[in-house]
């Protein structure tokens, strides 16, 4: 007996460094930090113009300089790009990445709390900068997303985030808004039965409830600038917004309901995002007029009414950008973001136009979330946030080569792709 | 007197309306680049239909007399694109009261009214496969379609000679709805197995009583009890005559192994996979046993089955010699399944021809109506989609849809609003915010308020 023991010990000694090699067997590439030269590249800039044959100089996570007639330094390494096409990170301006990993399992659901008033919550705190889907999205090109708390009047704070780093706070991209659900005269989907008269009811419920937290929370900011008050974690939130320091990302998506949020937007002198907006093409006019820049989508989406056009969900975002809206494009989804360039590419195609389209999902969304001076163009001295296509990044033919997020070389693998290469060809195949 | 004249007129109306064949046309499509899919890429070619089938491709064509002629130059011409999985122009989508219902039809529960067919069409979609959803293990029978859109008649939008083909299910629906829900088997992936061995070695002591009957019958002095006709089991026993061919939901790689190996149990054939999210794992044995998967371009994560998907899916299908398809599942996705199919391209790299059969041929293949439709092709059925640029470009527009000749979506022509009819109680037409567009699941929310859910 004994002896068994010590032959299973041995044993155990000996397959020791054999399970520990199995757990490092193969490599993992992680993202990369350096001073990288990309060169005889066409670049978009997107805010000054095309240079059709120029190089990117990458330095301390920035742009360090852009152009035509660029030497690389020494100790860069130089990435020749032979042709291939520069274009600024493409950014999703609505999801709930990093807050939900798998949708029906409500243990992976980060983005919704409990209580309809919430605006303290933090979206920032929730992400998880290991979700699976991180990698699957940014190598679409998708550096930077919204990440939205969602439910009730005031659900959270919403965090702008890049998509490399390690923490949340590695992730930030510099903004943060508080969503607010604007009450609703449309139903949710074809699956909300209630009358007409329930619905306006719970409107009219929510916006006196809205507006009396807005009275309140004047009151608290009052208070707050004369005295200490107590911890009262809401009312310290919309106060910032009261007080115009915070951003209110209104979520309002019906004709009429816009009409109202535009009026209590300027009878509350709130600083205001709307977003949805999906019936935005109906009052295009009224929104440019009240300056209240948008974030729209997804464009793969259907007409809010039966009676509209088929196509009214692709061609809103270039009908309210013809009017004079500031318009961003979202997808408003988890963990198919990386279809960001092809809802910009259906709205160019259905009226928006190629180049608003861009700007739709680059520098617009930069300037909306005050972030231009960091993203949102290849220029020098923003954050080194781009990627590099062989054609145009919004049709489905094109591979995106390489992805730089604040100066880090981004591996361009992901489970998905891991998959791919294991079972293309399986071995064993039919039989063993 | 009249009066009775006038009922008989209106019965006979609607009598002949039922029978009535449903309508074929001629047209000369000119000038386009013609994408046959089967044969090849034919630039600055003609299409000619009559009497709602191909007659001729080439150069030059002339358009007979009283034959309109539609001009394509300058665009792209392919077959009319078909949805192997699809849930629109239906009023009810799962029976979900017992984890085999083989003996219901979606056929009887076509909505001729649905905007979605329009919405569809307007997409380029001819043909779609209007399933029964994924509650039950073996569910219900479903139907194909061809999008006559503008009739009120159900019958018309039925395609008449393609062949009848019934809904499984594995996996997480069926053991929560069954399992979960009514506490009755399946719960797990070992009872959806039982379940389903179950009902065919009940099918086939069905078969065995009508034979010992039928036999029996005839012989001189004997009076035997014929069997209790039973529509669930007939249909059951269909499938082992390989008279039907199962489109069964599935997502894992072991799920869809283990039909594999019960439906040669059986000896059946007819065998496609749907959804097929892990496919790609199981993708020589897809190849050599079944008629093929049919696929999402890039969803996964919804649920947990999905968890561990790739967008490569269709491509390492394609590869693995799969007849390979890619479906909408949603009423939203069915209107762009032609941007679906040139994801493939970027996932896997696919080439034109190879992503376009994903929404044509192969399909087709799948539904057993290829030698009708699915390619651009001498004697098959004039379904015809012209796009304003290479349909897998991301800024080609759907320029007119035609089906049997006939123009069902005109892009130059149409109306804004196409409903065919409005609700007479709604005094204010209702705004749908997020359209609940995947219906796999419908009819089963009383079990778990699914409402907020976005996919199954």
């Amino acid at each position: 007996m004994n002896k068994m023991k010590k032959i299973l010990y041995s044993l155990l000694v000996a397959l020791c460094p054999l399970l520990a090699f199995g757990q490092i067997d193969g490599e993992t590439p992680k993202p990369q930090a350096g001073t990288f030269f990309l060169t005889n590249a066409k670049i978009v800039t997107v805010t000054k113009g095309t240079i059709a044959k120029g190089s990117v100089l990458i330095q301390d996570g920035k742009i360090a300089d852009v152009g035509a007639n660029l030497t690389a330094p020494s100790g860069a390494q130089v990435i020749d790009l032979n042709g291939l096409s520069i274009y600024p990170g493409l950014i999703d301006s609505g999801t709930s990445l990093g807050l939900v990993e798998v949708g029906s399992v409500p243990e992976t659901n980060d983005n919704v709390e409990i209580g309809t008033v919430s605006p303290q919550m933090q979206a920032l705190t929730a992400v998880n900068p290991n979700s699976v889907a991180i990698p699957v999205t940014r190598v679409s090109g998708v550096t930077t997303v919204i990440a939205n708390p969602a439910g009730g009047l005031f659900p959270g704070t919403a965090a702008l985030i890049n998509l490399v780093g390690y923490t949340p706070d590695q992730m930030y991209a510099g903004f943060k808004g508080i969503v607010m659900n604007f009450p609703s005269s449309a139903r949710r989907s074809n699956f909300d039965r209630r009358t007409d008269a329930q619905i306006k009811e719970a409107a009219d419920k929510a916006m006196k409830n809205i507006n009396d937290l807005m009275d309140k929370a004047k009151l608290y900011a009052d208070i707050d600038a004369a005295t200490d008050v107590r911890y009262y974690p809401e009312m310290a939130a919309l106060a910032e917004v009261v007080k115009g320091n915070t951003t209110l990302l209104i979520e309002v998506n019906a004709a009429a309901d816009i009409l109202e949020a535009i009026k209590w937007v300027q009878e509350r002198k709130v600083k205001a995002i709307f977003t949805g907006v999906l019936e935005g093409w109906r009052v295009a006019d009224k929104i440019a007029a009240a300056g209240i820049p948008v974030v729209t989508g997804p464009m793969l989406g259907m007409p809010t009414r039966g009676s509209d056009r088929y196509d009214k969900a692709y061609a809103n975002p270039g009908l309210m950008a013809k009017a004079g809206v500031k318009v961003a494009i979202r997808t408003s989804d988890t963990e198919n973001v990386r279809n960001l360039p092809f809802n910009a590419g259906f709205a160019a195609a259905y009226g928006m136009g190629k180049e608003e389209a861009l700007k739709a999902v680059t520098i617009n969304p930069a300037e909306i979330f005050g972030v231009a001076d960091k993203l949102g163009s290849i220029e020098k001295g923003k954050s080194a946030t781009l990627l590099v296509a062989d054609g145009d990044p919004f049709e489905t033919k094109t591979n995106i080569m390489h992805v730089f997020i604040d100066g880090y070389k981004i591996p361009m693998t992901n489970r998905q792709v891991r998959l791919y290469q294991e079972f293309l060809k399986r071995d064993p195949g039919l039989v063993k | 007197m009249k009066k009775i004249f006038f009922t008989i007129g209106l019965v006979l109306t609607g009598f002949t309306a039922m029978i009535a064949q449903t309508k074929k046309g001629s047209m000369l499509i000119k000038g386009g680049t013609v994408i046959t899919v089967t044969n090849g890429t034919l630039e600055n070619t003609d299409v000619l239909i009559q009497d709602g089938i191909i007659k001729q491709i080439g150069k030059g064509l002339s358009a007979p007399s009283g034959v309109k002629v539609v001009d394509a130059s300058g665009q792209f011409v392919m077959p009319g694109i078909i949805d192997a999985h699809s849930h629109i122009a239906l009023d009810a989508v799962n029976e979900a009261t017992s984890p085999v219902t083989a003996e219901v039809w979606t056929g009887d529960v076509i909505d001729p009214l649905d905007i979605g067919i329009y919405r569809a069409l307007a997409g380029g979609v001819t043909i779609s496969h209007a399933m029964h959803g994924s509650a039950n293990a073996i569910g219900g029978q479903n139907v194909t379609l061809k999008h006559r859109y503008g009739t009120m008649n159900p019958d018309d939008l039925k395609m008449q000679d393609a062949p009848r083909t019934i809904k499984f299910a594995l996996g997480e629906n069926p053991t929560r709805v069954h399992g979960r829900g009514n506490n009755i088997q399946p719960r797990s992936r070992m009872g959806v197995e039982a379940v389903i061995r179950n009902a065919f070695s009940e099918a086939l002591q069905y078969k065995d009583a009508w034979a010992k009957y039928n036999a029996e019958k005839g012989k001189k002095g004997a009076r035997p009890v014929p069997p209790k006709s039973d529509l669930r089991m007939q249909t059951l026993v269909d499938i082992l005559d390989g008279k039907i061919i199962i489109h069964c939901h599935s997502y894992r790689a072991d799920e869809i192994y283990m039909l594999i190996k019960v439906c040669q149990d059986f000896g059946i054939e007819k065998l496609v996979f749907q959804h097929t999210n892990e496919g790609f794992k199981v993708a020589p044995e897809l190849a050599k046993y079944t008629m093929g998967a049919s696929v999402f371009a890039d969803w996964w994560a919804y649920k947990f089955e999905v968890y561990y998907s790739t967008a490569y899916n269709a491509a390492i299908l394609m590869e693995n010699g799969v007849v390979t398809s890619i479906n909408s599942d949603s009423g939203e996705l069915i209107r762009h399944l032609y941007h679906e199919a040139g994801k493939t391209q970027r996932y896997g790299g696919l080439s034109d021809e190879q992503a376009l059969s994903l929404i044509t041929i192969n399909p087709a293949k799948q539904l057993g109506i290829a030698d009708k439709v699915g390619s651009i092709e001498v004697g098959k059925q004039g379904d015809i989609a012209i796009f304003s640029a290479h349909p897998l470009s991301v800024y080609a527009i759907p320029q007119m849809t035609i089906i049997d000749g006939v123009t069902y979506f005109d892009i130059k022509n149409d109306r804004d609003d196409m409903r065919l009819a409005v609700s007479p109680t709604e005094q204010v037409e209702p705004i749908f915010l997020s359209e609940h567009d995947h219906k796999c699941m419908q009819d089963t929310e009383w079990l778990f308020g699914l409402a907020e859910h976005s996919h199954e």
